[in-house]
């Protein structure tokens, strides 16, 4: 069974002069423990396709199984329950809070997920201890290099350990040896179990991936 | 009038140097100052006099290297990290130019994360952030998540998330840098209508528009505060390409 199905999806916005398409029929199947990524030109779509299979987007059409869920069925209060369920996000700018420290920014998605605080202490250890960031937990965001915010960034990602991460354009903010040590975290992640989608504009960091999926304006290509 | 209290800010003799190869860079020194409470004060200066460095430290965010800060009467300037983190989750919000807000969290939740780190009551916890809400005109997009918004909107979340938790003080570092000047606008009059109702508030910007909004502004130059008629001879000589370091 796939994790993640998508059958025709599409979204469109209606104007004032018709309908403009952003994602058109896409068809789309990922396995648990692949890698995927989803490269294309600017306004491709690829990250509206990243938000709608996050649950982030709720406005489409189509099919969407993840798993037994059917997505498309389901109402907006159930998808975020899903959403918190099975994914972890990464973002090109990081998305850190600034005014909160390493430590409790890897708290945040345990607070969303009803962790006691007990348990919240522990997994926030563990995180800190498998990022190789315990010396870190005291400083905040803008005392860290961009490519330690990202890494703080992965593992705010995977604390509540989600089935998916979805990363758009990790690496677009970095220098390429910094882009490098997110690119490689995310394959080890990957080689540990963790599904991984990303969207990416680099040939190299695409390689890390088994599959890449191509799109250009709204539509999936060769 | 609340002037003849304590000022909720003292700076005295305030300095912060980086050590850098050997280097000793004086971001700030021998910083003095005062904010009152319900005080607008914007703090103005070129890119790299120390700004964003003063109001890190304004915020507990960093440390000063020497000198006291006295914040609401308290000495706040050798505070240990877990204590300085506690006060500054009470005391102080923060708008921040790139907003700040979590994609993956929706506009209600990215409001009421300060609120998940003080215990609060959910029901309270609720109210509190229905009301931030509405206090910058966002409640009808409570569900909705920062990419379905504009940058205006995304700023105006971000300030709901500042006042949410009703802070001592709100520090804003260049809230209007990453916006056109009509949402830049709206920002600022929102800035603007929090402080008339009462609102104390400290803002960085190199914007002189939107810091001669305040009452007071304060000019940094090369770490160290100077007069407003100085700040403007040094930006002139710094133009004509002198160097006035």
């Amino acid at each position: 069974m796939s994790l993640i199905s998508l059958k025709n999806i599409e979204k469109s916005y209606k104007t004032g002069v018709g309908e403009i398409f952003v994602l058109r029929r896409i068809t789309l199947d990922v396995r648990k423990g692949e890698f995927i990524t989803i490269m294309g030109p600017s306004g491709a779509g690829k990250s509206t396709l990243l938000a709608i299979m996050g649950m982030l987007d709720a406005d489409w059409t189509g099919e969407y199984h993840l798993m037994h869920h059917a997505v498309h069925a389901l109402k907006p209060r159930d998808r975020m329950g899903l959403n918190r369920q099975y994914f972890g996000f990464v973002f090109q700018q990081y998305h850190l809070l600034d005014d909160l420290t390493v430590y409790e920014n890897l708290e945040i998605p345990l607070s969303y997920r009803n962790v006691k605080r007990k348990d919240r202490e522990a997994m926030v250890a563990d995180t800190l201890d498998r990022f190789h960031i315990v010396g870190k937990k005291d400083l905040y965001p803008n005392q860290l290099s961009g490519g330690q915010q990202q890494m703080v960034a992965v593992a705010r990602a995977v604390i509540a350990e989600p089935e998916v991460v979805l990363a758009d354009e990790p690496t677009g903010s970095l220098h390429t040896s910094q882009g490098k040590m997110i690119m490689d975290l995310l394959k080890r992640l990957n080689d540990e179990g963790t599904t991984i989608i990303q969207v990416t504009h680099n040939e190299a960091w695409a390689a890390y991936g088994d599959r890449i999926i191509n799109l250009q304006d709204g539509w999936m290509v060769e | 009038m609340s002037s003849q209290a304590h000022p909720l800010i003292q700076l005295h003799g305030l300095q912060k140097v980086f050590y850098t190869e050997e280097v000793e860079t004086h971001a700030l020194s021998n910083i003095d100052m005062e904010v009152r409470k319900g005080e607008f004060v914007s703090i103005a200066g070129p890119s790299g006099c120390g700004k964003t460095t003063l109001l890190s430290i304004l915020g507990l965010l960093d440390s000063p290297s020497g000198g006291k800060y006295i914040l609401d009467n308290e000495p706040v300037e050798n505070l240990t990290a877990s204590t300085r983190a506690k006060i500054r989750n009470q005391a102080i919000g923060f708008v921040f130019q790139a907003f700040n807000l979590i994609g993956d969290l929706t506009v209600y939740e990215n409001v009421e994360l300060p609120l998940t780190y003080r215990g609060m009551p959910g029901k309270e916890r609720k109210e509190r952030v229905q009301e931030a809400l509405e206090r910058v005109g966002m409640a009808h997009r409570r569900n909705h998540y920062p990419s379905q918004l504009s940058g205006g909107q995304q700023q105006r979340v971000a300030v709901a998330r500042a006042i949410v938790g009703r802070p001592l003080i709100l520090l804003a570092d260049e809230p209007t840098g990453n916006l056109d000047s009509k949402n830049g606008h709206a920002v600022m009059e929102l800035l603007k209508e929090l402080h008339a109702e009462g609102a104390t508030i400290c803002m960085v910007t190199h914007d002189p528009r939107y810091a001669h909004l305040a009452e007071r502004m304060i000019h940094l130059f090369d770490g160290q505060i100077v007069s407003e008629e100085d700040a403007m001879k040094m930006a002139e000589l710094e133009e004509s390409g002198f160097d006035v370091a």
